[in-house]
């Protein structure tokens, strides 16, 4: 990723964009901030919000024309904010803030030409930035038409306070000038640059044509010009003060020697791309204090900033346990990315950040622009392996499992007996393979017998977890591989029963023809007569997060249950928008703490029983206490008749014993070959449902257990507690080393804990 | 140079079964990727077997990948 891309990336997450209000506010008042303090009664807190932004607060606040309220989201909710009032009162109800800090002298000086609005705004900011300013007005006191304005609205002495403190900021103010062509020449030849107010009145023979709109310079450069009526003749204050302040950013600009009209667009009104959903918002009504000019009683206006929705977008963190977990959103995430990525020395803090999204794509499908979460990880993943920067232990415990299930343990491929090549093969994929009752006998037996043309078998893994690792090079080479054998069985079309592997070999190997086992039985071969399991209640339908764009295949899912008499309702996030179970992305090798978060989440969508299409789903949801089916749970009779929903999820060691048993068994009921079962790795070792689970949480297999057995008991190299009798031995298989503590109890091992480390210790472990 | 840190078992009293010994407190290096440093842990003065307590595997080593790891 370049700084070119980053940007572009950033740019799609709209959450840093201004809300409405702001960008309504010809001053970009924070109106949101502001309604936060007043909401929580902090109205000191509120006006230093005004204070930062607004000229004369005590002036502005009270008279402010409020083009923000026709932008507020809230107009559908209920009506918009009353940000004008809440102003007003806030401005009431506290103390002018203390002088504003001042720049140091830039020894230049500028005069303004008239004391209204627009005039006191840009010697308020110049007197800020530094500037020497004089205000030439022609009446006996400065401020214009705001001494018109009714004393109920704008009392006399909030404008002398106003004026006064321009004093005390150092503007100098001259009455009774003769403010005419005259006197513009002779202050323009003496100052670095003149503001003329034209506020209704033509006195120095300018009109608004003879000014540049961004700028405000007028015919001569350091001649400047605003503060016109509006073009119907209307007086909006906030439009003066806009005015006022863009001059004076010229003027700033013209005597730092800078350009006068570059980056420009942010000043005034703004677009925004902000957006905030009004889903779930409840309408309240918009309240107005009883006198507008007296303001809200203090309960009042707190309850009326409380409707305030503090807009922001962070859909897709609403939606996302992940998201959530990091306290960001997309943008941020993007930039911490970034310099994760950039840099050299250091600590690569956000490595795990990446490695735990789930890859799911439904911030994308929430967003308002299409912001891809998943395609950010997984290029930064990509990233990070092309470089040698990936973490070893990451992914290397699914790569393995990866590794099982397209080695000679698992992986076949065949014709159907008795064919030379096949119409279908049938992919039931590798988590399914693993699931001790997973009914793929059954379902390949009932394909062969509906199906015409032949329908040949494959075991194996489709590449999701190199897919999903960032290893492309490999996903690449299982692909290859996998479609060698395909185009050698004839090109037959691909019927799996997982939605991620379909997904993975349609955007993989998209001249693959390939359908979900569920689009086949409903749209070709019917239902099998005899039916699995029958729920007792509604189930709840959990589309697989790789399903998410397979309209067809969940529309299948659902005909299938209608037509098996299965009630069932539907998830608050389903189909295109539903949820991860927490398996995608391999999220649960980076994170397992935030893997069970997801999955828990997930889970609490509904208290109904769920039924998954993805056996992985299945056994996450299953490994956090939620009853789940799996849909060929529905179809086929199982082995046991147990309760299908409560069977827990098998484990690692179980799926790879479990894919091993289903190969030997298919061979031998298929294709009438016999295949022993493998050796085992070491003794038989009995262990309690607590060490189980901690094996299982890290990541330790039986075999892992069998081996370092098999090493003490056979070198005799191993430790002995002579208090327990317990004995203590490591080994290395590979680059992973393990610790078993057992006893011997005839030729079975009791074991009491198993560890691993990945460091190398001299003399441990080998 | 720093004395290295002594990490022996919370319990027990182990003997190396292949040699029959008491076990020692001895420096034992540790590497892993680019980093490396030294502990003192329970070894058999013969074979120099080691004996890397769990709570040592689990916690503190466990820290020091992960830190190596995201180096």
């Amino acid at each position: 990723m370049n700084q070119q891309e980053l940007r572009d990336i950033e740019y799609r997450c709209i959450e840093e964009e201004q809300p409405t209000c702001q960008a309504a506010c010809p001053i970009s008042v924070d109106v949101r901030a502001f309604m936060g303090k007043m909401a929580a009664g902090d109205v000191a807190g509120a006006r230093k919000i005004l204070d930062r932004t607004m000229p004369l607060p005590g002036v502005l606040g009270r008279i402010c024309d409020h083009p923000c309220e026709l932008a507020c989201i809230r107009q559908n909710a209920g009506g918009a904010l009353a940000v004008g009032d809440l102003e007003r009162s806030c401005v009431m109800a506290s103390p002018s803030g203390g002088k504003p800090m001042l720049m140091p002298s830039k020894g230049k000086t500028v005069a303004a030409l008239g004391g209204d609005m627009s005039s006191l705004t840009l010697a308020w900011d110049l007197a800020k930035k530094g500037f020497a300013v004089t205000l030439y007005v022609a009446g006996d006191k400065p401020g214009g038409k705001l001494n018109d304005i009714s004393p109920d609205v704008l009392p006399p002495e909030a404008l002398a306070e106003g004026i006064d403190m321009l004093g005390r900021m150092g503007v100098a103010i001259k009455t009774g000038q003769t403010v005419d062509a005259a006197l513009l020449d002779t202050l323009a030849a003496a100052c670095d640059a003149v503001y003329v107010e034209c506020a209704g009145r033509d006195l120095c023979g300018l009109s608004r044509a003879d000014v540049d709109a961004v700028t405000l310079q007028g015919p001569k450069p350091n001649i400047f010009c605003g503060g016109w009526p509006q073009p119907d003749g209307s007086r909006s204050i906030i439009s003066l003060v806009a005015e006022g302040r863009r001059a004076a950013m010229t003027i700033d600009r013209l005597t730092a020697g800078a350009s006068l009209t570059t980056s420009r667009e942010k000043e005034g009104v703004t677009k925004t791309r902000i957006f905030t959903s009004l889903k779930d918002v409840p309408a309240v009504p918009r309240t107005e204090p009883a006198d507008h000019l007296a303001g809200f009683a203090p309960d009042a206006a707190k309850a009326e900033a409380a409707r305030c929705l503090q807009c922001d977008c962070m859909e897709c963190v609403k939606v996302c346990e992940f998201l959530k977990h990091y306290k960001g959103y997309p943008k941020l995430y993007a930039r911490q990315i970034y310099n994760n990525l950039s840099i050299v020395l250091g600590n690569h803090y956000l490595n795990r950040m990446i490695d735990s999204c789930t890859l799911c794509g439904l911030c994308t499908e929430v967003c308002p622009e299409d912001f891809s979460m998943a395609q950010l990880c997984l290029d930064s993943r990509r990233d990070m392996v092309t470089r040698g920067k990936m973490p070893p232990s990451a992914h290397e415990f699914a790569l393995e499992d990866m590794a099982f299930s397209n080695g000679p343990d698992f992986a076949l491929m065949r014709d159907e007996p008795g064919k030379d090549s096949c119409t279908h093969l049938f992919f039931p994929g590798c988590q399914l393979g693993g699931e001790p009752d997973s009914r793929i006998p059954e379902a390949y037996a009932f394909l062969r017998r509906k199906l015409a043309g032949g329908v040949a078998l494959s075991l194996g893994c489709c590449g999701a977890p190199a897919l999903w690792a960032g290893r492309q090079a490999l996903f690449e080479e299982v692909v290859a591989a996998f479609k060698t054998q395909w185009e050698a069985r004839g090109k037959p079309r691909l019927i799996t029963a997982c939605a991620s592997c379909l997904a993975v070999f349609r955007q993989a190997a998209p001249d693959i023809p390939a359908v979900s086992l569920w689009q086949v039985m409903n749209e070709e071969t019917g239902l099998p007569e005899a039916a699995g399991c029958v729920p007792a209640a509604p189930v709840a339908v959990h589309d697989s997060c790789t399903s998410r764009h397979d309209a067809q295949t969940q529309a299948a899912v659902r005909a299938i249950l209608k037509k098996r008499g299965v009630p069932f309702e539907e998830l608050p996030l389903s189909g295109r928008y539903t949820e991860c179970c927490g398996f995608g992305g391999l999220v649960g090798n980076a994170h397992p703490e935030l893997a069970k978060a997801i999955t828990t989440r997930r889970a609490a969508a509904s208290d109904r029983d769920f039924l998954a299409t993805c056996a992985m789903c299945r056994d996450r949801l299953a490994h956090v206490g939620k009853r789940a089916y799996h849909l060929l749970d529905l179809l086929f009779p199982g082995k046991d008749g147990a309760d299908a929903a409560a069977r827990p999820d098998p484990g690692f060691s179980m799926r790879h014993e479990t894919r091993a048993r289903l190969r030997r068994e298919l061979l031998a009921t298929v294709w009438n070959e016999q295949v022993d079962a493998k050796a085992p790795a070491g003794p038989d070792f009995v262990v309690s449902p607590e060490v189980r689970a901690v094996m299982e949480a890290r990541h330790i297999l039986d075999d892992d257990v069998k081996r370092t057995l098999a090493h003490a008991e056979g070198t005799g190299r191993k430790f002995l507690d002579r208090e327990t009798g317990h004995f203590l031995a490591s080994f290395t298989p590979h680059r992973v080393t393990y610790w078993v503590e057992y006893v011997m109890e005839g030729g079975t091992a009791r074991v009491f804990t198993a560890y691993s480390h990945r460091m190398t210790v001299v003399g441990v472990g080998k | 140079m720093a004395e290295s840190l002594v990490y022996l078992p919370q319990s027990g009293d182990w003997i190396c079964c292949s040699c029959g010994d008491p076990l020692e407190p001895r420096d034992a290096s540790v590497t892993y990727l680019e980093g490396g440093f030294t502990i003192q842990v329970l070894t058999c003065p013969r074979c120099n077997m080691a004996l890397l307590p769990e709570y040592v595997a689990m916690g503190k080593m466990l820290e020091v990948e992960q830190l190596l790891e995201d180096k």
